[in-house]
């Protein structure tokens, strides 16, 4: 094919105009081109002739095969100009609308240039002949005389010359008619002489021309002002009302005006400031979803690199680390307001992934001071999005699956509170001591399903060994013991021969995903107690769990028996809720301040330990060891409170006491999904997830169930 | 007497209170429709007699301040209904029989 196309441009040169022969061969195999522009085809081929036989192709020329180059197309030529617009619409103003002009003037004028000839017979021709014959004349009439005389002269020497006097009247006649000749000849020979011949041979002309720019038209109509109509009728009568109605009006501002002059002024400058305030409130109103939009996009801009790690970033050093991962540091959220608070409670919304509420207070007994509660998102690390401050130090919160507004909280002091979003900074109900409030801080709260109905509650855990559900009911807050954490056992002696039983402090507890009713509560003593909604005098279960108080006990997302709990002994262990020992056990050099499961593997945890590290294990990888020990936080003084895994990207969050959350992302080996056997697909689904723990739970039962036997 | 008396005080009453220029509807802005207000109310003293040479008066100075092309209308018992340019139209009672509409329209 480029062979082709070498012939065809050879065969052009041949001609005697390789340009113009061009452009017709090359338009067939161009003619599929879109572009219809002939005159760059023009001078392509032109470059090409000129450039000798040498090949040279237009780079985005079409590649065709053979056959297609051979094809026949046939252009039609028409005579329409392709720049003309369509259709065009003016407005004109007689009719006052725009109107679309029926005929497109389809002419194109390429080259335009006036010239100097003018016909013969036009006015204009015959009186240039005129002035050009007169001025002829009087040339003549001088000469004339002069070659009458020449020819007289010649007359007399021809005389002379000839020899037969038969030949003088021959050549009197011949000069007679000669003279009359040259007299006829006279006018043509000055007008010869004026208009002298310019052949080939005693003249050569040369002409330059200077460019003429082209001339381009432009036209331009204004848009036709705007009018609109008025009408009225014009009557005395009417001239009269309006005068009355006028006048009444005047008298009523009269009226108005005496007695409230001085109070009216007040008004009106108190009126003045509400305004320029509402104003001014308005406009910020106006600006604020527009500044929190800027706010954000100016935080993605300056942590750039951050959210490219957050979402694409996935450690490949891992395949050589051998099984163990690590935690990227992202984000570190603080507030300057909450610098000397500490992290006492972290959770997720529930509907919004990136939003998660950040509890602030003391674990400090003597220091107790108030407490914050800030909504924080991913996607602005740099502000809260929610902020609310309390009396009292908030140490737990728990979010409404069905209502992501609504936040339950639990205090210092033992109160508890339900915050809106949606409503004021202040909590919409709250409990205090007539309703039946702890006695001791709140540990833990939880949102139930709404009961029968209909009303919102949720459960709450305190030190005063009571496990309290309150209820929404018309818009307060009604509290009921649930269960007392009596430890058996224990029966004091009190005056007057009372048997006071001793309450264990409840410190945190767990409801199961599916069974309803059942939930595990843990105690500053240790134990795990395995409790019914239903019964509220006796645990179904007692477990002996740790030695020092259960910070957190947490159900496996998937497998229905599992739980965890961590204590600050050093442990994190791993039960199965019909055996009394736990699975496993894992000892951490320090105390375990949180222990949360992953979303997404049955086996996966993290816990974070005073020593400000965090753990994650992964029981399928290796049931022994963390996979990754990472030091979170650097100060000495500083030690990580809470961790949370988010719902669905790889992130973790962990508090600590300085009042910072730090969003660490989960590198990959911490995340592996089960893989797959040759031939066998992946498997995905809770049902993995449970298959997985049991199988490894098997591991480690039967052992058990043999030394029970 | 008591009654012709009384009767002249309600006239000049009327003629205090009725014939003062009274805006009936306008869309000028504040100084081109003040400017245009006493021009109308100058035109018809000058020419109490002859609405013509009022409505001429007031034409051409409107035509001269404000460009062309302005129409007057004065009279005591019309009806009209017009087009005019947004922010150039003026319409009041003035004398307490007479209307004046004055607007640009080109």
């Amino acid at each position: 094919m480029p062979a082709k196309a070498a012939d065809k441009y050879r065969q052009g040169q041949g001609g005697p105009s390789g340009g113009k022969a061009g452009p017709p061969r090359l338009s067939r195999a161009a003619s599929k081109k879109r572009d219809d522009d002939v005159s760059t085809e023009a001078g392509d081929v032109a470059d090409a002739g000129a450039g000798g036989k040498a090949l040279v192709k237009p780079p985005d020329q079409l590649e065709l095969t053979e056959a297609e180059l051979k094809e026949e197309i046939t252009r039609v030529l028409k005579a329409n100009n392709p720049h003309a617009p369509q259709n065009i619409v003016r407005y004109s103003f007689k009719e006052r609308a725009y109107k679309q002009i029926s005929h497109v003037n389809q002419m194109a004028i390429h080259f335009s240039y006036n010239g100097n000839l003018i016909p013969k017979d036009s006015d204009e021709g015959r009186r240039q002949n005129m002035k050009s014959t007169t001025g002829a004349e009087k040339a003549p009439a001088e000469t004339s005389a002069e070659t009458s005389e020449e020819t007289q002269v010649k007359d007399e020497e021809s005389t002379g010359d000839s020899q037969a006097a038969g030949e003088e009247a021959a050549e009197e006649s011949r000069t007679a008619e000669a003279a009359e000749t040259a007299e006829d000849e006279e006018d043509p020979p000055p007008k010869k002489q004026e208009k002298k011949l310019a052949n080939q041979f005693n003249f050569t002309e040369r002409a330059s021309r200077t460019l003429n720019n082209p001339l381009r038209e432009k036209a331009c109509q204004s848009e036709p002002t705007p009018c609109k109509d008025f009408s009225s009728n014009v009557n005395q009568w009417e001239i009269y009302d309006a005068y009355v109605e006028h006048l009444q009006k005047m008298e009523k501002e009269k009226e108005k005006s005496k007695p409230q002059t001085v109070k009216k002024e007040e008004v009106k400058k108190k009126g003045r400031k509400f305004t320029s305030l509402e104003l001014q409130s308005n406009e910020i109103a106006k600006v604020s979803k527009v500044a929190k939009i800027m706010e954000r996009m100016v935080n993605q801009n300056a942590l750039d690199d951050i959210i490219q790690d957050f979402k694409y970033f996935e450690d490949e050093s891992d395949e050589y680390r051998d099984q163990k991962g690590t935690l990227l540091p992202l984000w570190k959220f603080q507030y300057d307001k909450t610098k000397r608070f500490a992290v006492t409670a972290i959770s997720w919304n529930p509907k919004y992934k990136d939003l998660f509420a950040v509890g602030y207070g003391s674990y400090d007994l003597m220091k107790q001071r108030q407490g914050m509660l800030l909504l924080y998102t991913m996607k602005n690390p740099s502000f809260p999005e929610y902020i609310f401050s309390s009396e009292s130090g908030v140490m737990c919160l728990d979010f409404h699956n069905d209502y992501p507004y609504l936040m339950a909280v639990g205090f210092y002091d033992g109160n508890v509170a339900i915050y809106n979003l949606k409503a004021a900074s202040q909590p919409s109900y709250k409990s205090c001591a007539k309703s039946g409030k702890h006695t001791e801080p709140v540990w833990q709260v939880k949102w139930q399903k709404n009961d029968m109905d209909n009303n919102l509650n949720f459960f709450s855990v305190s030190s005063d060994g009571r496990i309290v559900s309150w209820t929404l009911v018309q818009n307060e807050l009604v509290h009921t013991d649930v269960i007392k954490l009596s430890v058996e056992g224990t029966t004091a002696q009190g005056p007057e021969g009372l048997q006071l039983k001793t309450l264990g402090c409840g410190t945190s507890f767990d409801f199961h995903k599916k069974i309803d009713y059942l939930f595990l509560v843990g105690t500053e003593e240790g134990k795990i107690y395995k409790c019914s909604k239903c019964y509220s005098s006796q645990f179904l279960d007692v477990f002996e769990a740790h030695h020092m108080a259960v910070d957190s006990v947490s159900w496996n997302p998937y497998h229905s028996k599992v739980f965890i709990s961590c204590s600050s002994d050093w442990t994190v262990k791993i039960w199965d809720h019909t055996i009394k020992t736990p699975m496993f056990v894992y000892d951490l050099n320090s105390g375990v301040g949180d222990v949360a499961w992953a979303p997404y593997s049955s086996t996966v945890f993290a816990a974070v330990t005073t020593d400000s590290k965090a753990h994650v294990f992964d029981l399928s990888i290796n049931k022994y060891e963390a996979l990754c020990t990472q030091l979170v936080v650097t100060k000495k003084k500083n030690k990580i409170t809470h961790v949370q895994f988010n719902p669905v990207y790889p992130v973790v969050i962990i508090g600590d006491q300085q009042g910072h959350v730090v969003c660490l992302k989960l590198s990959p080996n911490l995340r592996k999904m089960p893989k797959a056997k040759k031939g066998q697909e992946v498997e995905k689904g809770p049902e993995v997830e449970i298959a997985k723990l049991e199988k490894l739970l098997n591991l480690v039962r039967e052992p058990a169930n043999k030394t029970e036997m | 007497m008591a009654d012709t008396g009384e009767g002249k005080k309600e006239e000049a009453e009327y003629k205090r209170l009725h014939t003062f220029p009274l805006i009936r509807h306008t869309d000028m802005p504040e100084e081109m429709r003040v400017e245009a207000m006493e021009l109308c109310v100058t035109a018809c003293e000058k020419y109490a007699t002859n609405n013509e040479s009022a409505a001429k008066m007031i034409k051409e100075t409107m035509d001269k301040k404000f460009g062309s092309s302005w129409h007057v209308v004065i009279g005591e018992g019309f009806g009209f209904e017009i087009t005019h340019e947004v922010k150039n139209l003026l319409y009041m009672f003035f004398g307490g029989s007479l209307a004046v509409c004055v607007w640009k329209c080109s």
